[in-house]
């Protein structure tokens, strides 16, 4: 047999244009003159980008998620890498427990994590805060770097560190100058996806949101849920393309299936 | 050696920052669960049954759990039907363009859901897409009701789960024996029946893992219904962050999520021994 023989790769055509369909949709919005959501729209402009350039609140927004995004991917891979390094190669016995005890965030729903961190926070005073914001996303980006960095540690060939072990470099030495250079691709591919992850995090911004500190998601889902113009379009445009970047860096430095799966 | 006990180490932060921030909240929200609630609506310390009893005594609960229970089968089963196509597709296909095709399949859940359920309206919506096309073709007079509504929900969350399904179908499709296919092919049965016969039955694992894989994704899923639902759709996970915002109700709040949990696990649990059970 060859290939996927022309019924099955219609219908899967038809499915590609559904999955695109919303992201088609926003985009096109996004250059609308008209005032409210009417598709296809009646006349293109670029007024929904001057309005946005000028719309305070998601623009603070905007500017805080890219503060907590920053902040969240530097500490989740300053602790993830060194535990993923010692999963991936050190030996100890109660290791595949530890595995399984860092993977669990990731299986609980950000529905449940985001209630309990609401509870743990309040009486510390942490909710709507940016430390209390930031250890919140890291629920979710530190198990992922773990999950991510693990792989990229055991696929490394053994041979090359234990010819530096060999020619007398310390331990220390020979993850410093062999182990990181060899996983700088897959590091920064971790890095893009865990600022991603973070920038996109809703529910439990939601949770932890006050009206002081209203991440982009959160004022984007109050916008949604009062008015509905082509504002939010115009917004999801330059968010598309950020993810887009992300995207095929990732995708040219490990592979996205890779990435995301298990 | 002690530069592996030393290397050993690098795990405690890690340990540490989860027990504090993950394990414990979690706990706490246990706790919470068997606090009472005042007459004036304050929390009352307690370890007793009576937000448990509140909770499930009420019809209401009962009436949003068949609704989380429905969307989330509804949803999936369409997603299910439409993922299924892709990921044999791509499981298939020669094209040198095939790792191109895949990204894009699972490129929208790493668009913010936000982004994505704004696109719906705009298809959906009463001067959207569907409904421009419907009334120029002259099939529909006034507009349809396909946003803020369980139809808008459902397509909404059936579009939010599938990159997830293509991914777990894919990985299942990975044991997909092709001689069978071949064999079958050879002996003379048409293409379709080679589907329904062979390569069909050998993919229900996969499908089964695919499936509870979505029903969890969905029922767990807040934006979706929330945003798309426009305040008409009521399901367990609205309820519960309606309970711990606006009603600040946390024991109630609690008591719902540890619920949910509990059903999540139950339908994870059946997924898994229905594709075990398939395996064979």
């Amino acid at each position: 047999m060859n290939g996927a023989g022309r019924v099955l790769s219609g219908l899967a055509a038809i499915v590609y244009a559904l999955i695109l369909a919303p992201i088609v949709v926003v985009v096109a919005l996004a250059f609308s003159a008209d005032s409210f959501i009417l598709f296809p729209p009646s006349g293109y402009s670029l007024r929904w980008f001057r309005q946005l350039a000028g719309h305070a609140p998601l623009l603070n927004a905007l500017w805080l998620s890219v503060q907590i995004a920053s902040v969240v991917t530097l500490l989740s891979l300053a602790v993830g890498v060194p535990a993923a390094l010692a999963l991936a190669k050190g030996r100890f016995a109660w290791r595949d427990a530890l595995t399984n005890f860092f993977l669990a965030p990731l299986l609980l729903p950000t529905l449940i994590a985001g209630l309990a961190l609401l509870l743990f926070f309040t009486p510390l005073r942490l909710t709507a805060t940016l430390p209390g914001l930031v250890l919140g996303h890291m629920t979710v980006t530190v198990p992922f770097v773990i999950r991510m960095m693990t792989t990229a540690f055991q696929t490394l060939p053994d041979d090359i560190e234990a010819a530096a072990a060999t020619l007398g470099a310390k331990p220390w030495r020979v993850v410093w100058r062999v182990t990181l250079p060899l996983v700088t691709p897959g590091l920064i591919a971790c890095a893009c996806l865990s600022f991603l992850l973070s920038f996109d995090e809703t529910v439990i911004s939601l949770f932890l949101s006050g009206p002081r500190a209203a991440t982009l998601p959160v004022e984007m889902v109050r916008y949604v849920e009062g008015r509905t113009d082509p504002l939010i379009a115009a917004l999801s445009v330059l968010l598309i393309v950020a993810t887009l970047i992300v995207v095929v860096v990732v995708e040219r430095l490990v592979g996205v299936a890779r990435a995301v799966g298990k | 050696m002690t530069g592996s006990t030393r290397l050993n180490l690098l795990v405690l932060p890690a340990v540490l920052f989860l027990l504090a921030v993950y394990v414990w909240p979690t706990l706490g929200l246990f706790r919470n669960a068997f606090n009472e609630v005042g007459p004036t609506g304050a929390m009352v310390e307690a370890w007793s049954l009576k937000t448990g009893a509140e909770v499930f005594a009420d019809g209401f609960t009962f009436e949003l759990t068949l609704n989380s229970l429905w969307l989330s089968l509804t949803s999936t089963l369409i997603a299910l039907v439409l993922s299924y196509p892709v990921s044999l597709f791509l499981f298939r296909t020669n094209s040198r363009f095939r790792g191109l095709l895949a990204v894009i399949a699972i490129m929208p859940m790493l668009i913010s859901g936000v982004v994505r359920v704004f696109g719906w309206l705009a298809i959906l919506g009463d001067r959207g897409l569907v409904n421009t096309l419907a009334q120029s073709l002259g099939l529909i007079s006034t507009p349809m009701r396909l946003v803020f509504n369980w139809t808008g929900v459902t397509i909404g969350l059936a579009e939010s789960i599938m990159p997830y399904m293509i991914l777990a179908l894919l990985a299942g499709f990975g044991q997909l024996d092709r001689t069978l296919e071949e064999a079958s092919r050879s002996l003379g049965a048409t293409p379709f029946r080679t589907f329904l016969r062979v390569t069909l039955p050998l993919s229900l694992p996969a499908l089964a893992l695919a499936a509870g894989l979505g029903f969890v994704l969905s029922m767990s899923a807040y934006i979706t219904p929330k945003l798309l639902g426009g305040g008409r759709v009521f399901v367990l996970a609205t309820e519960i962050f309606e309970q711990a915002t606006t009603n600040t109700n946390w024991p109630v709040a609690a008591m719902l999520a540890i619920y949910t949990l509990g059903l999540l696990l139950l339908l994870l649990a059946i997924s898994n021994i229905a594709a075990r059970r398939l395996q064979r």
